[in-house]
């Protein structure tokens, strides 16, 4: 009795909290989302425009997030039967879209980004092979105009 | 130091190459850190202690690549990439490579 507490703890704590946070993640994503609209961030080398260009830096962004224990039961779960395994593509989803978000804030007063390039990592992977937190790191170069 | 990770730095013209630069950092996480990070694999969420650890790791790469090229004399770094690798268990390797130059 004491051991099925101890099994289902984690992944109860786990589903509330870890569903309460992935809403709350994506409401802020799309807030500031819709506030960066106006800065275009592409993966071309050259600068739209080549004129007015004052000054060029390299702008960066990451962001580590970890899924929650429920959602890596149901993954662990996915891995017998095969298929879409959705619980870790919102959490890929959300990564790189935060990481974007933090590098565009870091290129504060950019007219662009151009040259995106994203990385991603796993670290902490546990024995089973399963990931259990992921780094995505995204790093442009920002494009300043008079 | 002007750094950007595209061939060239618009408006300016490079004048000369110092060939490539690079810099290193291999971190470990520490046992603080790493309780909080275990706590929140039950949660989910953000790992603020790594995000932070990362990029002052990174930081630091950065800074002995600007350091490398200021020694041979160049003032800004072109085409930089970044790449990590996990050296150990709980160890991480981040490793900075651009082109040193001098431009006008």
């Amino acid at each position: 009795m004491v051991d099925i507490i101890f099994i289902l703890t984690p992944i109860l704590l786990g589903y509330i909290f870890g569903s309460i946070a992935e809403k709350n993640h994506y409401k802020s994503i799309q807030e500031r989302e819709k506030k960066f609209m106006r800065l275009p961030t592409i993966s071309l080398k050259t600068p739209l425009n080549p004129d007015n260009i004052t000054r060029s830096r390299l702008v960066v962004g990451n962001v580590v997030i970890s899924v929650d224990y429920f959602k890596r039961v149901l993954a662990g779960l996915k891995n017998i039967f095969g298929g879409n395994v959705t619980s870790y593509e919102t959490l890929v989803d959300r990564a790189r879209r935060e990481a974007i978000l933090r590098l565009k804030e870091d290129a504060k007063g950019a007219s662009e980004i151009i040259n995106l390039k994203l990385e991603t990592s796993s670290i902490n992977k546990s024995a089973k092979g399963t990931i259990g937190s992921i780094e995505i790191f995204a790093y442009g170069t920002a494009i300043y105009r008079k | 130091m002007i750094i950007t990770n595209i061939e060239s730095i618009p408006n300016r013209k490079i004048v000369d190459h110092f060939g490539v630069v690079s810099g290193s950092t291999v971190r470990a996480k520490h046992v603080g850190r790493d309780l909080m990070a275990g706590l929140k694999n039950v949660f989910g969420g953000e790992l603020k202690g790594y995000t932070e650890l990362l990029s002052e790791s990174r930081e630091e790469a950065m800074d002995r690549m600007t350091a490398q090229a200021k020694s041979l004399g160049a003032n800004a770094i072109v085409n930089v990439r970044f790449s990590t690798s996990s050296v150990a268990a709980g160890a991480a390797e981040l490793y900075v490579y651009g082109t040193a130059v001098k431009i006008v």
